[in-house]
């Protein structure tokens, strides 16, 4: 029997077929990503092709623009908040998760339903109250006010995904170590902590990267210039340069999300993990 | 295991940090909502006063309208449509594709927001400097303003590109945790790509497109936070939602009260969604099955 070219093929030609969807609804990212690397180091572009190379969008960088902070200073700032949050959500979990996992004690269960339910309430609903809180507890604008509430809003939840890898750590080590002559606490410390190092690893790469891009918080926590993070500055340029200099526009952006766009790389497989044993639950 | 109180040690700093600002927050958000506190802090209770403003504010069935057009065209198009089509595509090529083409999807979810914005701003920005309105030059059409043209398209398509990555990640594990046979015994009976996909694929899924179409229905309701960097609501109220008209009642306004009282409503009108789907799908049921089938 003889086959036509499309059914000898019919494999091939689908894969080849896909790949070609898969490129047109994934080129607005692809466009729009390498648009702004481009326009970062160009004076001004044809579309996609720079007319002229420059290093002048970074200018920020060594020379203050005006009426904006230092961006050294700005960029620490973000730094410390990114590393604050981190720091603080790696213990908490850490120690959190051991708890809910191994230990049986009145009210575990509720906690676990407590902290679902406080899952299901988005930080928009509660904005208002915690500006009430921040102001009573003196500290609106101020990052460690911010770092407070980030670390407090994103451990529930984060929380409840550390449980699970220790969920996977059998029994029998802890055991092992109480026998020995562990305290409960050594045995955490010693033998169970370094065998969760892969959730621990998640868990502050996820936090410092959420710490690193917090845009509403800051909008509206923070008001002077010397507490400004990255996003505060990259939303003033955008209402003072949108028209008027794309090129600072997208090498302002490119600097901010340099970090992040590293880190990706190295977290999205672990993406999947977090997601699923999130409904997994 | 023994040692009650020592749970306690483990679990304190976590408690009271969530106990400040958390559960606080959500306690004083439902008194809040009594008062008519603004920039002066005073609380003033006035009964229902702001739900009976909410009943009568003219602004608040446009917002609702957008509300509703937002959340559900974005998550049929985008968080549902888009990432089943993206997972079913990509998992039918050489996966070195596949993956390449998912870890593209997944980069705007950890892109910084206001960069994110700086890029739809671009795509469609009014002068020919812009990538639509270029496309358009290379076909001798006149550039468009499309944030006053169609403001609501590009929040819906904004929104999308972030949130279709989700539920692309959960369909994904859920495809390839199909067992292959049932894929090989179908292709021995000569069925065709869409059959496999409509008889086999897709009903086994079935229990992840219910949890994202709830989930994701959830966090766009509450969503706002690109929508505030790229158009703000406007021009005049076209693109406010539900969230962001709260979050400009108490921070631009200075109402605490009744933007704490706007939040109620959001929240409950969550809870209505979330049991509507607990109903309509029987989750209940559906809870007791493994969700995904391994070996």
């Amino acid at each position: 029997m003889r086959l036509s070219f499309y059914q000898r093929h019919a494999d091939k030609i689908r894969i080849f077929l896909f790949i070609l969807i898969m490129f047109a609804i994934t080129s607005p990212i692809i466009l729009s990503y390498a648009w702004l690397i481009l326009r970062s180091f160009s004076v001004d572009m044809n579309g996609f092709i720079p007319t002229k190379l420059t290093i002048k969008n970074w200018r920020f960088l060594w020379s203050e623009i005006k009426g904006y902070p230092n961006i050294w200073k700005t960029t620490f700032n973000t730094a410390f908040v990114a590393v604050m949050v981190m720091l603080l959500e790696m213990i908490m979990t850490s120690m959190g998760g051991y708890a809910l996992s191994r230990f049986d004690f009145p009210g575990r269960t509720s906690m676990m339903k407590f902290i679902l339910v406080l899952h299901a309430f988005p930080s928009v609903s509660l904005m208002v109250a915690i500006y009430y809180v921040l102001k009573y507890l003196n500290m609106l604008d101020n990052l460690w006010g911010i770092i407070l509430l980030k670390a407090a809003l994103e451990t529930p939840w984060a929380t409840w995904v550390m449980k699970g890898f220790y969920d996977g750590i059998p029994w029998e080590m802890e055991w092992a170590g109480l026998v020995d002559g562990y305290s409960r606490f050594q045995v955490w410390r010693k033998i169970i902590l370094p065998l969760v190092k892969p959730g621990v690893a998640v868990t502050a790469v996820f936090a410092f990267l959420s710490g690193w891009s917090e845009f509403i918080f800051i909008n509206t926590f923070i008001f002077s210039q010397e507490f400004w993070t990255l996003s505060k500055y990259v939303k003033a340029t955008i209402g003072d340069f949108r028209f008027a200099d794309y090129g600072l526009l997208s090498a302002v952006g490119v600097f901010y999300a340099l970090p992040t766009i590293i880190l990706f790389f190295f977290v999205s497989k672990y993406m999947i993990k977090l997601t699923i044993g999130g409904v997994k639950g | 295991m023994k040692g009650k109180g020592k749970a306690w040690i483990f679990l304190t700093p976590m408690v009271v940090l969530v106990v400040m600002f958390f559960a606080i927050p959500v306690i004083l958000t439902i008194v809040l909502s009594f008062t008519n506190m603004d920039y002066t802090f005073k609380w003033n209770f006035i009964g229902l006063g702001n739900f009976k403003d909410i009943a009568t504010d003219f602004v608040i069935p446009k917002v609702l309208l957008n509300t509703l057009i937002y959340t559900f065209t974005t998550l049929a198009l985008f968080n549902v449509g888009c990432a089943l089509l993206i997972s079913l595509l990509t998992t039918s090529m050489p996966d070195r594709w596949g993956s390449f083409f998912r870890t593209l999807w997944m980069l705007p979810r950890l892109t910084p927001s206001v960069v994110y914005g700086i890029l739809w701003l671009w795509i469609f920005d009014p002068t020919e400097h812009g990538l639509v309105n270029f496309i358009r030059a290379q076909m001798g059409m006149p550039p468009q303003d499309w944030l006053h043209q169609a403001p609501m398209v590009i929040i819906i398509v904004a929104n999308g590109f972030i949130g279709a990555s989700m539920g692309m990640l959960i369909f994904t594990a859920a495809i390839k945790a199909i067992p292959t046979d049932y894929y090989r015994a179908a292709l021995i009976d000569g069925a065709s790509w869409w059959m496999i996909t409509r008889k086999i694929t897709l009903p086994l899924i079935k229990w992840q497109l219910l949890f994202v179409t709830a989930y994701q229905t959830l966090s766009l309701l509450t969503s706002f936070e690109y929508i505030l960097i790229i158009t703000n609501g406007g021009p005049t109220f076209r693109t406010e939602v539900w969230a962001l008209y709260t979050y400009h009642m108490a921070f631009s306004n200075y109402r605490f009260g009744y933007g704490a009282a706007l939040s109620v409503i959001l929240v409950i009108l969550g809870t209505v969604f979330a049991l509507l789907y607990l109903k309509m799908f029987k989750f209940e049921d559906l809870m007791q099955k493994p969700k995904v089938e391994v070996d």
